[in-house]
């Protein structure tokens, strides 16, 4: 019986070797372990034998059992493991395929700019004043000190609507709009908008563009306030190593009047193309408020003094983005807006 | 203007300045040099030579063979201009030479002839063909019989110059003179300046009793100064005098009129020079023009002159249209003997209305339009007669003739120091301040502890504290101003709930995949009112430039269609844009147009398109709507929003719908109509305009938080099939106003017409959710509401339920 008991054993676990799936391996085991099957047959036959072997084939059978049943496990699990395997072989990708696009737009780049200086003047306590583009002369030139006859309004160059109203020439207006409005209060706003002239569509100009102004005005405000001011915008803007040089210059509705250069943040001032050599590049235009614009709108001018500037958006995105032709920004070449959708921070 | 430095030498000491460094602090100072041109170009090998010799070339026509004592030898050179003579000074180029262009002269033989380098005209040495004299521009330039040959000619020609180029702003008129530079020049470097020494001889015939003068308009021309110079010879000027000349850039004419042109450079003062002889009436009358009074002009053009003009006449007759040009009839000519020299002041508006109308703008009139000053009108016109006296050996009659009511008082302008310190945030000292007005030689006196200052009428920018704030701050240095930040009641600052919520709306519409586009406001009346949702007059220019730009817009989205139609041309199929801009509605009662803030946006080719796992999807209706609920969404008027099937010209009709918000037009949403989209080259392209102003101020409610539900919702799906023009809004209504408290959310999943479904018949279902926040529903309630619901949708749509 012992020879029966270990032929059954060797030729279980030869049939547990060979099964090559889970389910042949399951019929191995009802084959040899469930209850119609040769072990469980012998357990039956216990009976016929003598008491005294009893308890030594009694432990045999169990041993060959258990041999059986931890081969039969053992091998379940290299069989599951394997089909597994062969699954996840059958699921694998091509990593470099593309992925699926995000579909997203973004700014056109001078709101980007535009909101870039608005929200550095934020910062500072500023508002955000806006006003109508199509304006009184009164607003666009007279109360901004340029009275009817001077030479700086020549109808050439505005575009009139009729004798009184025009397509305001820059965003002064609000300013002149928002001083009247405050009554006499301290005032301190970005203007930004769009602006129109008289002038033929080309590499360098453009009948619509859009133009972003700042005043400030209180008691005791200097023109060091000014600079100051200006200054921490250049850095905030161009980067933290700028410089800026005010120049003289002249507009009807500041005095003094200046011209801001930053120092060129591509040669750092060494001079090269975009600086022309000069070493620092002309940004924007400010200056003291005139007193004559402060009195038109009701301040006392002996008492209240304030800070006026006003650059073009456009101009800005050229130098930082280095786009060479103006019409760019109102073509709405997609190839174009779409090079602005990433931070640069 | 054009500052020659070796003119301006003749009156500051610039010797010990290298022209960058003088250009670099005359900009910081306030005046901008754009350039600095060097008259030389680098050339070298440039010389004086004699023709001694001048033969027809036997082979060409064109060329003579000219034998040129250049100093050192003889040498032969062939010339082609057809003024080259036997016996001329002229300027010789020899081998080694390098003209401007990188031009450079060789020996060569020329139809077999050889030359040994070349007889130029002023146009080879980069002199602008409009500045040389006539009788030399189409040839070569002869000089003076002065000159040596092998001499340097750069120099005898005034070509070893710097010219600075100044852009000036209007304020500065002052520096349209070299007197004016000279005094900016000597305040900069702190030195003094030379003013020219003006002293002749006068003959014992006074002016007086040659011409007689009237001025009939005193408030257009309250100064008039007219002296009279007999036995002028009338010929080219010296060469000095047309080099500065020409650096100037004025073209030399003869010596007569290119006097009144120096002085009118030096002094910033325009003279004109009349024939005396051809005056004819030996008088002077300024008056206005007789309406369509003509004269015919020194560029042979004849006017027309309106009332209000102002001439100089002979008492009969224009001879000078006044401060803008003279008159053919009277000008100064070879044969001219006596001449009547003019400085007169001008009124600015005067001669700028007249010179635009007439469209006649010139160096003269420049200034004038400017205003002059009014101390050296009498001076100018000493000046000339000097100059008449001494290079065209004229004898200046004594005294002038003069009408002068002319107020010449110094503005007088008051500032203490401390005002001007507080301005700037500075602390310059009163010496300092007093040091600085007198370099600028602006006569200040410091009275009680103020600055009283006297500002010279060459100045005419000075007129209150600011402009004497900015004289010094400008000449102590603006970079010594100090950084500081406004003192004083700190503001919060930020955007109003109008602007942040404008920002919600493009970062939405961006991260729905649309770039924002830039549009022009002004286009053409064919466009203005394509597409708007509310008409009103159009708003036109006065003086367009075109007709495209003419009017401006109503709608954004014509200019949006073309900004599509330009991207599919560039085969960029699928384009997906936006922009928020006014549109203008007009004439309101204060005569400006209603400007109301949109939003648009266009859609053409496809909105998904992932090519290598094959999906592909259009843009369509329903792409577009999602994006406009969706935006609504993002500032919380999803609730009162809704579409309505509409006609509208232009449009897809079955395909286009009016949106609202709360029962209130606000919107157009759909598809272009076939014809248009061909019209502009366009596939199936959708677009959407709101009226984005009436959205943003309409209120929202506040965002509160409801709580996250605790008991399960119930859902029922219902099948239905309703008429084929049944609309699914409709149903969703119905079934919403049937539902009562307990219907939380309704939301089409099917949509099915065609086989299986009666013709003129559509199948939709609808999956609808209940629920109550507080407890658990039983299935009685669902029911009971569930009926509800059904019968509505019988009753009320004839809906049919299947399955
Ligand atoms: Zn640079």
């Amino acid at each position: 019986m012992e020879t029966q008991l270990n032929q059954l054993k060797d030729e279980a676990l030869a049939k547990i070797e060979a099964a090559s799936n889970t389910k042949e391996l399951n019929e191995v085991r009802v084959a040899y372990l469930g209850k119609k099957g040769p072990i469980t047959d012998l357990l039956k036959g216990m009976g016929k034998l003598p008491a005294e072997e009893r308890p030594k084939m009694g432990a045999l059978v169990n041993v060959i059992r258990e041999t059986v049943t931890t081969q039969l496990e053992e091998r379940m699990a290299h069989l599951e493991e394997q089909a597994i395997n062969e699954q996840l072989a059958k699921e694998a990708i091509d990593v470099t395929l593309p992925g699926r696009p995000v579909r997203t737009g973004n700014h056109h780049p001078l709101t980007r700019v535009v909101e870039e200086i608005e929200d550095f003047f934020i910062s500072m306590g500023y508002e955000i004043a806006e006003g109508p583009e199509v304006e009184k002369d009164y607003y666009n030139f007279e109360a901004l000190n340029l009275p009817k006859g001077h030479p700086a309004r020549d109808m050439q160059d505005s575009f009139y609507i009729s004798e009184e109203i025009l397509l305001r020439t820059h965003t002064s207006p609000v300013q002149a709009r928002t001083m009247e409005a405050k009554d006499g209060a301290a005032i301190k706003i970005i203007c930004p908008g769009k602006v129109y002239r008289r002038d033929s569509d080309d590499a360098t100009h453009s009948h619509q563009f859009t133009q972003i102004e700042g005043l400030v005005v209180g008691e005791n405000i200097r023109m060091s306030d000014l600079k100051g001011t200006l200054s921490l915008f250049a850095k905030k803007m161009f980067g933290a190593d700028r410089e800026i040089r005010l120049r003289p210059s002249f507009f009807p509705f500041t005095e003094p009047s200046v011209e801001m250069d930053i120092s060129c943040f591509k040669c750092g001032g060494d001079g090269c193309n975009v600086c022309k050599k000069t070493g620092w590049i002309e940004i924007l235009g400010a200056g003291m408020v005139h007193p004559n614009v402060l009195e038109m709108a009701g301040y006392d001018s002996s008492a209240v003094t304030g800070f006026a500037f006003g650059m073009g958006p456009e101009r800005i995105a050229m130098l930082k983005y280095g786009v060479e032709d103006i019409r760019h920004f109102y073509t709405n070449d997609v190839r174009f807006i779409s090079q602005f959708h990433r931070t640069e921070a | 203007m054009l500052v020659s430095t070796k003119w301006l030498g003749d009156y500051v000491n610039i010797k010990n300045i290298a022209v960058e460094e003088l250009a670099e602090k005359i900009t910081r100072a306030g005046i901008e040099v754009d350039a600095i041109i060097d008259r030389s170009h680098g050339m070298t090998n440039v010389v004086v030579g004699y023709v001694k010799e001048c033969v027809k070339h036997p082979e060409a026509d064109k060329l003579s063979i000219c034998q040129v004592d250049v100093g050192e030898e003889t040498t032969q050179i062939i010339c082609g201009a057809p003024n080259v003579a036997e016996g001329q000074k002229v300027i010789v180029a020899r081998p080694g030479a390098v003209l401007p262009g990188n031009f450079k002269i060789k020996k060569a033989k020329l139809r077999g002839e050889e030359s040994n380098g070349m007889i130029c005209s002023l146009q080879e040495l980069a002199i602008e063909g409009k500045l040389v004299p006539k009788a030399y521009a189409e040839g070569i330039y002869v000089l003076p019989d002065s000159a040596i040959p092998g001499e340097d000619a750069l120099p005898l020609l005034g070509l070893d110059d710097q010219v600075l180029e100044f852009d000036l702003t209007p304020n500065r008129s002052d520096a349209l003179s070299m007197l004016g530079v000279a005094y900016e020049v000597g305040a900069i470097l702190s030195q003094g300046i030379v003013l020219p020494e003006v002293s002749y001889t006068e003959s014992a015939e006074r002016a007086e009793d040659v011409l007689k003068l009237r001025v009939d308009a005193i408030e257009d021309n309250p100064m008039y100064v007219a002296k009279v110079v007999k036995n002028v010879k009338v010929a080219e000027s010296p060469l000095w005098l047309q080099n500065y000349l020409m650096a100037a850039g004025v073209r030399p004419h003869n010596n007569v009129v290119d006097i009144t042109n120096f002085v009118l450079m030096e002094y910033g003062q325009p003279l004109h020079a009349f024939d005396y002889d051809r005056l004819e009436t030996e008088e002077i009358v300024v008056r206005r023009a007789e309406e369509g009074e003509k004269i015919t002009t020194l560029d042979e053009a004849e006017r027309t002159l309106k009332g209000h003009n102002l001439v100089i006449t002979n008492g009969q007759e224009p001879v000078a249209v006044a401060g803008v040009m003279g008159g053919l009839n009277s000008e100064v000519h070879d044969g001219t003997t006596t001449v009547v020299i003019e400085s007169a002041y001008f009124a600015p508006a005067s001669v700028r209305q007249t010179s635009k109308e007439l469209g006649l703008r010139s160096d003269a009139s420049t200034r004038f339009e400017k205003g002059v000053d009014p101390e050296r009108v009498a001076q100018a016109a000493e000046r000339a007669a000097q100059l008449m006296a001494e290079l065209a050996g004229g004898e200046v009659l004594a005294g002038s003739v003069v009408i002068d009511e002319l107020d010449k008082t110094p503005a007088r302008i008051t500032v203490s120091p401390d005002t001007i310190n507080n301005r700037l945030g500075m602390k310059i000292s009163l010496e300092d301040m007093l040091s600085i007005l007198d370099r600028l030689q602006i006569p200040t006196e410091a009275v009680s502890g103020k600055l009283v200052i006297d500002a010279p009428t060459r100045r005419q920018d000075l007129r209150i504290e600011e402009d004497i704030i900015e004289e010094i701050a400008r000449l102590y240095g603006y970079d010594e101003i100090p950084m500081t930040l406004p003192v004083g009641e700190s503001t919060p600052g930020g955007l109003t709930p109008y602007q942040a919520k404008r920002r919600t709306v493009r970062a939405f519409l961006e991260g729905a995949g649309l770039y924002q586009a830039l549009t022009y406001s002004l286009t053409s009346k064919e466009h203005a009112q394509q597409y708007a949702l509310e008409t009103a007059p159009v708003t036109e220019l006065l003086m367009p430039m075109s007709e495209e730009r003419s009017v401006l817009r109503q709608s954004l989205i014509p200019h949006l269609l073309e900004a599509a139609t330009y991207n599919v041309a560039r085969r960029i199929e699928s384009v997906a844009l936006y922009e928020t801009g006014s549109v203008f509605l007009g004439l309101e009662e204060d005569g400006l147009p209603k400007e109301v803030e949109h939003v648009a946006a266009v859609l053409t080719g496809k909105w998904v398109d992932h090519a290598w796992q094959g999906e592909s999807k259009k843009v369509d209706f329903f792409v577009m709507k999602g994006i406009v609920e969706g935006m609504m969404d993002s500032i919380g008027q999803l609730d009162g929003l809704s579409f309505e099937q509409a006609v509208v010209e232009g449009m897809h009709p079955g395909r286009t719908a009016k949106i609202l918000l709360n029962g209130e037009e606000i919107g157009l949403i759909g598809q272009i109509h076939p014809t248009e989209q061909k019209k502009r080259d366009l596939k199936e392209t959708y677009i959407m305009e709101i009226n984005l102003q009436k959205v943003l101020q309409t209120e929202v409610d506040e965002v509160l938080y409801t709580q996250v539900p605790r008991f399960p919702s119930m859902s029922r799906d219902i099948a239905l099939v309703v008429a084929s023009e049944t609309s699914a809004g409709t149903l969703q209504a119905i079934i919403r106003n049937a539902g009562g408290k307990l219907l939380k959310d309704v939301r089409l999943f099917d949509l099915y017409e065609g086989a299986n479904v009666e013709e003129g018949k559509k199948s939709l279902a609808f999956s609808l959710t209940y629920f109550d926040p507080e407890r658990t529903l039983t299935d009685e309630e669902v029911v009971k509401a569930h009926d509800k619901v059904l019968k509505a949708l019988t009753d009320e749509a004839g809906a049919v339920l299947r399955g």
